[in-house]
């Protein structure tokens, strides 16, 4: 198969939020999505709290020949998604450099320090200044209230911001792709309500 | 999500290790697979399953790892493939059946799986099971990538049939539950048949009896098998040597360590100098490759987690070479090079590889982290863990909570393994006092509670999930009755084994394939021990704490709660809400009430949130899951529920 040469070889993406978003779901569709097409993917998780309010991270290695390790490296993430804003600027101080790029859902999910008035969550204006401090490039979309707006529910926030991945044009993406991907592990009258939610992404990039 | 009975050979499909693990298994026919749930083995039993009826497999979710190892025992002794599946702590409950299945041997290929965790992210232990191997004298391999987790995985059942003993093969967390490109072999035909011969010559491994005695004769026997694995292993293409025929150091590795190793070495640009042995075989070593390989250098490094095993292990061998291979500097747990905690990852090895090359290695730039390690630190809230929202464990630990604070003789609380472990932390009121392993709570209560006779007055109560109450309570709860020990025990009952991803147990009508399944009743189990049994609904605050109360108000003996609702995300909940719930703004008093904001200060339900510009509280709805708890929990009845129609 003809495989576009990627920006970065590995080309190393977080997807980072909080347990119950969706994250795990999120980085098996793209890492099928890039394996189908012939790139070789090695993902690392950490799902054991995922469904408790711990922070969850997945780590993509996406290559054209090798498998990597399962975790990158400090300092060394090409591209980070957060389904959660605060857990970007979490991800990127460990993993993050001049160059890195963030696309970023805008809607908080407090931890229960914040629930309890322990700890200040800050204000959004403050998280998009600070992410773009701290990166090259970033979007910022409410995918979390979108999908509750239009879909009823917000877990389909996270294909949302797969959507948006294609459109930044990072990864070789295809609409096709995704659809056939999601076809294989979706009921089928599951599929169209994903593909809405993949183009309503790519739409809300701006 | 990928279909692992897919017969396309040579199909290339991104898998988890534990799916890579599962589809090994098929490829190598196997029969008979069963485990005890635990994170991070989990997905292996339950892929099974779920191609159990395609590929004649039985599969069970056991009541316990010991248990499991000894259905999975049965099926070798009936000349069939066999596998059992746990987690790191689940061989130390198999380990005293372990012992002696390594001394009687096995006739059909039977592979022992741990999966374990390194650096704990989902167990309280970081327990390592390798030492098992050389302690009970079975060999252990171990995969260094994706597609080795398959391949070994069929390999072992080979392995074992041609040795006559179970083989491990161990997986870590960053290998079974990664994912990496695997390319599938062949799926065989299957018509398996059983049938244990128990009657010829005693002493025969395929017709006599199966047992570990005579000790001396078998256990000789299993010696020589050690023997005949270290010859098979010296030629092993699970072993393989990467890098300069002179490295100046040389890294020996296995498992996850193998692909940081390689990560490191690419990070530094140091493929030159070092040389990577990557050991799928790892108990026993095998000498001569070792040998060959310990001459190239005198700089070694070994890369491994938690304990020191395989640095051990070449420590011994190298030893024993002295004579031929000179005196060796050695790097890693031993001299501090490697931590001997936690988990590693490619920083924490290029680290030690970077010093002993007189190399320098930066990871995130110094100015870099200057600018985003406070911003981080100061405004990313820390992630406790907590309870679900709508977790019945919350609303089970809130009464009890209560109920002891109540009392005021300074009681407490036993816990034991599950999610409501957490319930040492704040989302559980930091109610539990002991943690230890699954079934300690009770058995520690019931010695807690012969202390009275020595003074001490606290109410002493233990919890129990109800998969935990079949795997290992029920021995300590007999020897609490038996003893009479004076103790309370609460049984959260909500309906499967709920933190590893709903599994079924022995108190469900359906088994890991999905088949009926004989129910077991912990109210009348525990009632025919004589056991005064109380029941009731965790929601229900008031008829909750007043059986609980009148239960630790009976002085002597063993008495049990049993609260039942069903967990949040089990199959019937998840995705239904039972209540609307809302703050009614107006009559939520905010700080101004006496109740110093106990909802979201004390209750703490990520679905109910602090609107600090109002200053009440408010439903976060994308959480909420409408339980309606919390209605109970303010005291002006400020939150408001609906039933949903």
């Amino acid at each position: 198969m003809d495989k576009q040469k990627l920006k970065y070889d590995p080309y190393n993406l977080i997807i980072t939020g909080v347990g119950g978003q969706g994250n795990v779901m999120a980085s098996r569709v793209l890492g099928n999505m890039l394996s189908k097409m012939g790139y070789t993917v090695t993902i690392g998780e950490t799902f054991g709290a995922s469904q408790r309010g711990g922070s969850v991270m997945s780590h993509l290695r996406i290559s054209s020949s090798d498998a990597f390790s399962p975790q990158i490296a400090k300092g060394r993430a090409h591209m980070i998604i957060a389904l959660e804003p605060t857990e970007a600027i979490r991800v990127l101080a460990q993993y993050g450099n001049a160059d890195v790029k963030v696309l970023c859902n805008t809607r908080p999910i407090y931890s229960v320090g914040v629930i309890s008035g322990e700890q200040k969550y800050p204000s959004q204006e403050d998280v998009e200044k600070w992410v773009n401090e701290l990166s090259a490039q970033s979007w910022f979309i409410n995918a979390t209230d979108e999908a509750m707006a239009k879909m009823k529910n917000p877990i389909f926030g996270n294909i949302m911001l797969l959507g948006a991945l294609a459109g930044t044009n990072e990864l070789p993406l295809s609409r096709e792709g995704f659809e056939e991907t999601i076809s294989e592990s979706m009921p089928a009258d599951k599929v169209g309500i994903n593909m809405t939610a993949y183009d309503t992404g790519i739409g809300m990039l701006g | 999500m990928t279909n692992i009975a897919e017969h396309d050979k040579n199909a290339r499909h991104l898998l988890m290790g534990n799916e890579a693990i599962a589809r090994g298994a098929l490829e190598a026919g196997v029969a008979v697979a069963a485990g005890y749930p635990g994170t991070p083995s989990s997905e292996i039993i339950e892929n099974l399953a779920s191609v159990s009826g395609k590929r004649d497999l039985y599969v069970e979710w056991s009541t316990n790892e010991k248990v499991a190892m000894e259905v999975a025992a049965a099926a070798s002794f009936a000349e069939l493939r066999t596998m059992c599946v746990l987690k790191q702590n689940g061989v130390n409950v198999a380990s005293d059946f372990f012992l002696h299945l390594a001394g009687s041997g096995t006739r059909g290929g039977m592979v022992i799986i741990p999966c374990e965790d390194p650096g704990a992210l989902s167990s309280i232990n970081e327990g390592d099971s390798r030492h098992f191997s050389r302690m009970l004298e079975v060999p252990l391999i171990e995969p260094g990538d994706f597609q080795e987790a398959k391949d070994m995985t069929k390999w072992a059942f080979e392995l074992s049939e041609e040795l006559r003993c179970p083989v491990m093969l161990r997986s870590v967390t960053r290998l079974s539950h990664a994912s990496g490109n695997v390319v599938f072999g062949d799926l065989p035909e299957v018509d398996h048949k059983a049938r244990f011969q128990h009657d010829g010559f005693i002493l025969d491994p395929d017709t006599g009896i199966m047992c570990s005695a005579p000790v001396d004769y078998r256990h000789g026997l299993q010696q020589e098998k050690i023997k005949k694995a270290e010859e098979i292993f010296e030629t092993s293409p699970f072993n393989t040597y990467t890098g300069p025929e002179k490295p100046e150091l040389l890294v020996i590795t296995s498992s996850a360590c193998n692909l940081y190793t390689r990560e490191a070495v690419l990070l530094l640009g140091a493929e030159d100098k070092v040389g990577i042995l990557k050991l799928g075989t790892t108990w026993p070593l095998p000498p001569k490759l070792l040998e060959k390989h310990l001459a190239m250098t005198d700089k070694i490094m070994i890369v491994e987690e938690v304990i020191p095993f395989l640095e051990e292990n070449v420590k011994i061998l190298a030893a024993e070479l002295a004579g031929t291979i000179g005196p060796k500097t050695f790097y890693g747990k031993r001299d501090g090079s490697i931590p001997s905690t936690n988990e590693l990852n490619p920083d924490l090895v290029v680290a030690p590889i970077a010093t002993v090359l007189g190399m320098t290695y930066e990871g995130v730039p110094a100015a870099y982290t200057e600018k985003a390690l406070p911003l981080a630190f100061f405004n990313a809230p820390s992630r406790d863990l907590t309870f679900c929202p709508g977790c019945p464990h919350r609303a089970s630990f809130w009464n009890i909570h209560n109920v002891l604070s109540l009392d005021n003789r300074n009681g407490f609380v036993c816990g034991d393994i599950g999610c409501y472990s957490m319930a040492m932390l704040p989302t559980g009121f930091s109610t539990l006092r002991t943690m230890h392993a699954m079934g300690s709570g009770t058995g520690i209560a019931s010695g807690f509670g012969q202390l009275g006779r020595f003074g001490m007055d606290q109410p002493v109560m233990a919890v129990s999930g109800d998969s935990t109450f079949f795997h290992s309570v029920m021995p300590a709860l007999v020897n609490a009755v038996h003893h009479k020990a004076d103790i309370t025990l609460v049984v959260l009952d909500n309906g499967g084994t709920a933190m590893t991803g709903f599994q079924s147990h022995p108190g469900l009508e359906i088994d890991a394939q999905g088949g009926d399944a004989k129910k077991l009743d912990i109210r009348k189990i525990c009632e025919s021990m004589d056991i005064l049994v109380r029941e009731s609904d965790p929601f229900d605050f008031e008829k909750t704490q007043q059986q609980m109360f009148d239960l630790m108000e009976i002085k002597e003996g063993v008495k049990v709660l049993i609260l039942k609702q069903a967990c949040a995300l089990s199959p019937e909940k998840k995705h239904t809400k039972k209540f609307e719930m809302k703050v009614v703004e107006d009559a939520c008093r905010g700080e101004n009430c006496g109740c110093n904001r106990l909802c979201t200060r004390i209750f703490r339900c990520p679905g109910l949130v602090w609107d600090a510009e109002k200053g009440t509280s408010k439903i976060d709805d994308a959480i909420c899951t409408g339980c309606g708890v919390c209605a109970d929990v303010c005291p002006v009845g400020a939150i408001d529920r609906k039933e949903v129609a």
